[in-house]
């Protein structure tokens, strides 16, 4: 049936075109144009000088000062310190990912482990502080947050940066929702062979959570990348910058009386896009199996 | 709690140790703090407190720059969510509805969601610079004399424009994979009982979705309250000045700025109580919808 059908259109000289696929395809491409050209005009910045950007702004021609603004970008620092090159907010922007990322996962594993796999007495209380936590924001708690990391002596510290974030409890609650799927018959089977719950632990339910401690590590690390509020107020030693929080003095700079660095701003705005983006695109599907699975 | 599950005692405590500990610390110490201190007034030279009971409560529904960015706040959630919502819905019926290329449109429509909200703001000062933003020059062919920063209204545009511009990548993530998860009988069933694309998308499809949608009205709002401080922040160039601000931005303005730690704590009490609310409104739809199907 489908062969003759598809032979019929093929002996037609002019393939029928189907008017609602183009108005489909149309509308994606003008959805996907709305979404890219904005960074794209970014992007093109990055390859002319500053004074050719302050003129004319973005335009359709590539220029050839790419390596030069990259060069300014990655080394040269713009605060008065000089401690705020690219560089080092690079660095700082993997630390707080990364760190972030892990320091969830492995907090969030563990607590979860603790409520799913253990007689406790005061597990349902411990249940419940834990996942009230979920119901508020950082940012409804900014204030008093910054107050008692200051009070600890953690400002301008990793520590101060990355903890506070880590209060909540987004990923026990999603690796409780997955330990309590995993099948009864393999704990059974652990304990037949003399399995304690430490190497049950490591043995089997960790290798069982691969791919979700992967789609886990996709979200937090873009989260924790993507920070913005918090790492402004903690951190105020232009060291300790992410890039995400140079946006801000990026700005500021933008503001000045002389010739504003365009292709430095427009270049760190780049690169502390790429990082999350290639992670998101190249792991898509691990992340949006994590997002949509998380959430419900 | 599994039913088979270790009794070793001490394993557990330890185990829950660093997240219990991280949370009372980094938690619940804070919103505790939060609420006292909303019933307290701080001395502006750091010499002890005064107990004021709701006054830092009542001051600030009578001050007509609270409210003022209150009304501000809504209208914004509103657009924000409406748009990225609807945005994202028509795109993900038609990227479910294309077998070619279904693939890269996905990529290209949902990138965007790994760009921070400030870096997304960065991107917004360059299409509406004055002098040659593309969207500005495009707003004054069509003889709207577009003014970033200077302008109330103007600004508040850019603020909505960039914030659905950051939402509708994960929307368009919820709705497509709700769309694909619409079991192959039900639509077939759909595509002999109706002919028009339109009443089989409002009668099957949109109803399906509702779950979804809903779901992404809760996380869309809470969206637009709270992560688009940067947003906000970097469009305002960090100088709040006349231009519009959300409850978020006023309770950093006020508490870390103006030193007001009272009334600061009062709007960050203000915003829990939202915030609870929505949850529970949110518990309660959920539990509803269980009880439907």
């Amino acid at each position: 049936m489908a062969d003759i059908t598809s032979k019929f259109t093929r002996s037609r000289s002019l393939p029928r075109v189907k008017w609602s696929q183009v108005v489909d395809h149309a509308i994606l491409i003008a959805g996907a144009l709305f979404m890219i050209v904005p960074l794209l005009m970014v992007l093109q910045t990055t390859t002319t000088s500053d004074i050719e950007t302050m003129r004319h702004g973005p335009s359709l021609m590539i220029g050839t000062e790419l390596d030069d603004n990259f060069r300014k970008a990655m080394f040269e620092a713009s605060g008065f310190s000089g401690e705020n090159s690219g560089m080092s907010m690079l660095m700082n922007s993997l630390i707080l990912g990364i760190g972030f990322a892990v320091g969830k996962i492995v907090i969030g594993m563990m607590a979860a482990y603790a409520i799913v796999y253990f007689r406790l007495r005061f597990a349902t209380m411990a249940f419940w502080l834990i996942f009230t936590t979920l119901l508020l924001p950082l940012e409804v708690r900014i204030l008093p947050s910054y107050e008692i990391t200051q009070k600890l002596g953690l400002l301008n510290t990793y520590t101060g940066l990355i903890v506070p974030l880590i209060a909540s409890a987004t990923a026990t609650f999603f690796f409780r929702q997955f330990f309590r799927s995993v099948p009864e018959e393999l704990v059974e089977a652990a304990r037949i062979d003399g399995a304690g719950p430490v190497k049950f632990f490591i043995d089997v339910l960790v290798p069982l959570s691969q791919t979700m401690i992967a789609a886990m590590f996709i979200i937090m690390f873009v989260y924790g990348w993507n920070q913005y509020l918090w790492p402004t107020m903690v951190t105020t030693e232009e060291s300790m910058y992410t890039l995400v929080r140079g946006i801000k003095q990026i700005v500021q700079v933008l503001e000045g009386n002389e010739i504003p660095q365009y292709g430095r701003a427009n270049m760190l705005a780049i690169i502390a896009v790429i990082p999350p983006v290639a992670v998101v695109i190249f792991f898509q599907s691990w992340f949006v199996k994590g997002l949509t699975d998380s959430d419900k | 709690m599994k039913r088979a599950g270790f009794s070793t005692r001490w394993l557990p405590i330890l185990l829950l140790v660093p997240q219990l500990s991280i949370i009372l610390l980094f938690f619940y110490w804070p919103a505790g703090y939060a609420i006292k201190s909303s019933f307290y007034l701080q001395d502006p030279f750091g010499f002890g407190q005064t107990f004021v009971g709701l006054e830092n409560y009542t001051s600030l529904t009578a001050s007509s720059e609270y409210l003022k960015v209150a009304r501000f706040t809504l209208l914004f959630t509103v657009l924000v969510t409406f748009f990225s919502l609807a945005l994202a819905l028509l795109l993900a019926v038609k990227a479910d509805n294309v077998i070619r290329g279904a693939k890269t449109y996905r990529t290209l429509l949902m990138w965007v969601y790994a760009v921070a909200p400030p870096v997304a703001g960065f991107i917004g000062l360059m299409m509406f610079n004055q002098r040659w933003g593309p969207l500005t020059e495009l707003f004054g062919a069509l003889g709207w004399d577009y003014n970033l920063g200077v302008d109330y209204s103007d600004t508040a545009f850019a603020m909505v424009l960039v914030s659905v511009w950051k939402q509708v990548p994960v929307n368009f993530i919820f709705f497509l994979s709700g769309l694909q998860s619409i079991p192959k009988a039900v639509r077939e069933a759909a595509l002999i009982d109706n002919r028009s694309g339109t009443r089989r998308f409002w009668d099957v499809t949109f109803p399906l979705l509702a779950p979804t949608g809903f779901f992404l009205l809760i996380i869309n709002i809470t969206y637009a309250l709270f992560d688009t401080f940067g947003v906000v922040d970097t469009l305002v160039k960090g100088e709040p000045g006349n231009n519009p601000m959300t409850l978020v931005y006023k309770v950093y303005v006020d508490g870390f700025r103006g030193n007001d730690l009272g009334g600061s704590s009062a709007q960050s009490v203000i915003l829990m109580i939202l915030v609870l609310a929505l949850t529970v409104f949110q518990f309660r739809m959920v539990e509803r919808r269980i009880h439907y199907t």
